[in-house]
């Protein structure tokens, strides 16, 4: 199979050339990446804490269904958040087809039940370790989310980079509602999937090593900086 | 009601109790493992229970501090439902949180409403109370578990709580830690604070406790002061138990 | 706690500030829903940028089959239609879609298949007898199977030769449901025959030992269209810009534009800029 040493070749020149238009859409993926995934943080982090420590009717089911859309196909989402953002849509007034703000919401949809359940698993473990105490102090149960949130924080950032490995790798949502426009909503798993289309295999697979790479990077990173502060300050 | 015992404080704790046990029942799994417990508490000293594993002294004081609430019965405060930092617990392997020993106890005054700007001065008296200025700023659960229970004991303290409820604090400690442990009991006794706990340890039963309560598969057999108790025990369980026939 | 939620609402603003900071940047931008064998070939690659020097005006391809780049112009997602697909254009702008309809260029279609040629068809030029003997010998052939431009010539052309492939679909009739590319790269990994405008395919770098087996017969020809979608159904068609692009496109300049445009010395698109 030459294309793979083909693959390496073309990932080995477009990382040395740096190229600019590569590197623009190194920048847009990362950008829509963290955002959605800031979003789905935002949301997911004390849904999940919720989850874990509220005791309410429909828990139960709410549990299940989350941990349910961590499956969601994300071509569905990519569906979904058309019709709403479609001008014949419902929210079509906001023009926001085709940017990259739409592909950070289908992102950020798809990325927080990941964040939300796993956070739940996280938080439900330390609160059974804190349960007692927190309520013995008379922590309130907003004061109980918050210190469980703070004290698992290192535990969640492995929540957070399993949704950012998902909104990285994705390529049907952002495709049906960024469009794949060149300079505007062309993102990394979006060109391997153009490239693929026009036969250029061993670019598409160059950009694909690339993309891994920038996924070892970035997680190395972040367990390492993890890894540091935790054995800096709290054990 | 069947005759337990005679509850025998002697003559000093003719006082109105502080705390009333009211034929408390606590069942689990259809089970009574808390079988109608009366007891009178005096406002002040200490208070030990007693008893073999299994006889519900935990549960107790998880029944005093209002984490868990009785299954039939009551217990009354004298002075009202105290606020939850007014009662304060310890429990036998402690449970710190993942930050620093400092961070623990702003973490406490914080809960608790003290302002932020009292914190500062109130944190270095607590540092100072538990001797732990030094591992101020280490992570809390890297530190020995003398030095962890102390930073919980410290923690207990740090809302001025009318009632410290210790169960089995120094059951893991070595001596010289768990001699570290008894002086903050001490001296929050000398404060006036009422002190309830539960231990196995016969010898720091007779150093610290007023009165023992001798429990027995979820009843209140024996409630005596402690020197009484530990010369006389009436009941055939607890002699058993004294003399260590009666661990399980 | 309002401290903590704040220090997470900051960074989340921020970051929503950031998105919205390229979508307003330009105002001077029209949306085109188009065809993938005009972006796989690269021709906007080489369109565009002459017309965003004349005219300053940004144009955003968003390319996808002719089947859903109407759907989406109906739903008033883009401000230009360009297309092939004329049955489909016409009827677009008789509902009331499109403003009017224009020929743009045109290329045609090619049946590209396997160098061992197992219906024997390599060299023809009949494609109606070309597809029958494919039927007959059963030979594998991909088609889109998405209800793009491409795929609607295509049964129209089975149509013509008598052959109802849908029975066999799942045999040697080989559905892909995709893009014109990755069906090009399904029928080489299979050995299948496929049809393909020939732009695509002279620009497709995987060709594998796939040849052009039956090409240049008229009904293969395969016309482009472009449209203005219509401003009075969505108001939010930028009318003005729209008609600038189309209008430059079917200009002198446009019309050399594409004609310029080759790939290994090849034309690919014959411009042909007519009012229909």
């Amino acid at each position: 199979m030459q294309d793979f040493g083909a693959a390496f070749a073309e990932a080995f020149a477009l990382i040395a050339g740096l190229d600019a238009e590569l590197m623009a859409i190194i920048g847009l993926s990362l950008r829509v990446t963290f955002s959605a995934v800031l979003i789905a943080c935002a949301i997911g982090l004390p849904l999940g804490a919720l989850l874990a420590v509220g005791r309410f009717p429909g828990r139960a089911a709410l549990v299940v269904l989350v941990s349910a859309l961590m499956g969601l196909p994300p071509v569905v989402v990519g569906l979904a958040v058309y019709l709403l953002l479609s001008s014949a849509g419902p929210l079509g007034v906001l023009q926001l087809l085709y940017t990259p703000t739409a592909m950070i919401i289908a992102q950020a949809i798809l990325v927080t039940p990941i964040v939300a359940a796993l956070t739940r698993q996280v938080i439900e473990d330390l609160h059974g370790e804190y349960d007692e105490l927190l309520r013995s102090l008379g922590t309130s149960r907003l004061g109980t989310v918050a210190t469980l949130l703070w004290d698992a924080r290192y535990s969640l950032l492995t929540a957070a980079l399993a949704g950012l490995g998902r909104a990285l790798a994705e390529v049907g949502a952002v495709m049906i509602v960024g469009g794949n426009i060149n300079h505007v909503t062309r993102v990394m798993t979006t060109a391997i999937a153009l490239e693929t289309s026009k036969g250029e295999l061993a670019l598409a697979l160059g950009l694909g090593i690339i993309l891994v790479c920038l996924s070892i990077l970035i997680n190395a990173g972040l367990m390492g900086l993890r890894r540091t502060a935790e054995r800096m300050a709290y054990a | 009601m069947p005759e337990v015992l005679a509850i025998d404080f002697g003559d000093e704790k003719a006082s109105p109790p502080a705390i009333l046990l009211d034929d408390v029942v606590l069942e689990r799994g259809g089970k009574a493992v808390i079988d109608r417990l009366s007891l009178p508490l005096g406002p002040k000293g200490v208070t030990a229970f007693m008893g073999p594993n299994g006889a519900g002294k935990s549960l107790t004081l998880r029944l005093i501090a209002g984490l868990i609430a009785p299954t039939a019965g009551r217990i009354r405060f004298a002075e009202g439902v105290p606020l939850p930092q007014q009662i304060a617990l310890v429990f036998q392997k402690p449970v710190l949180l993942r930050r620093s020993v400092r961070a623990n106890l702003d973490h406490a005054l914080k809960t608790f409403g003290t302002p932020r700007r009292e914190r500062p001065a109130r944190l270095a008296d607590l540092l100072a109370l538990g001797q732990l200025e030094p591992l101020a700023e280490r992570p809390a659960r890297v530190l020995s578990g003398g030095e962890q229970q102390r930073v919980a004991m410290v923690r207990a303290l740090a809302a001025n709580p009318k009632y410290l409820l210790l169960d089995e604090p120094t059951a893991s400690l070595d001596p010289q830690a768990t001699a570290a442990i008894e002086t903050l009991v001490a001296r929050a006794v000398a404060a006036g604070v009422r002190v309830i706990l539960v231990t196995h340890d016969r010898g720091q039963a007779g150093r610290l406790a007023d009165d023992i309560c001798f429990l027995h598969k979820g009843r209140l057999l024996e409630a005596a002061p402690a020197a009484r108790f530990f010369q006389a025990p009436k009941t055939a369980e607890a002699k058993a138990y004294l003399a260590g026939d009666l661990l399980l | 706690m309002l401290v903590k939620a704040l220090r997470f609402a900051i960074p989340v603003l921020a970051a929503a500030s950031l998105m919205q900071g390229s979508a307003l940047a330009a105002d001077d931008f029209i949306i085109v829903q188009s065809t993938t064998s005009t972006q796989n070939s690269g021709l906007y690659d080489h369109l565009l940028p002459k017309f965003q020097e004349k005219s300053g005006i940004e144009v955003r391809v968003v390319a996808v089959g002719t089947g859903q780049a109407i759907k989406n112009a109906q739903n008033c997602d883009g401000d230009v239609l360009l297309v092939h697909a004329k049955v489909s254009e016409q009827k677009f702008v008789s509902e009331g879609y499109g403003v009017s309809r224009a020929d743009v260029m045109y290329n045609d279609f090619v049946i590209v298949g396997p160098a061992a040629d197992p219906a024997s068809v390599a060299g023809g030029k009949d494609v109606t007898a070309a597809l029958a003997k494919i039927k007959q010998t059963s030979a594998a052939f991909a088609s889109r199977g998405d209800d793009s431009g491409t795929h609607k010539k295509e049964l129209a052309l089975w149509k013509a030769a008598g052959v109802d492939p849908s029975g066999d679909s799942g045999g040697w009739y080989r559905e892909t449901g995709s893009g014109m590319g990755a069906t090009l790269n399904t029928a080489v990994g299979m050995g299948a025959y496929a049809m393909t405008d020939r732009a695509t395919w002279i620009a497709f770098a995987n060709k594998g030992d796939h040849k052009i087996a039956v090409e240049g017969d008229e009904r293969m020809f395969n016309q482009y269209g472009v449209i203005l979608v219509n401003p009075e159904i969505c108001d939010n068609v930028k009318a003005d810009l729209g008609q600038q692009f189309i209008d430059w496109i079917l200009s002198d300049d446009g019309q050399s534009a594409i004609a310029d445009y080759t790939r290994d010395g090849q034309q690919l698109f014959f411009p042909n800029a007519r009012m229909s």
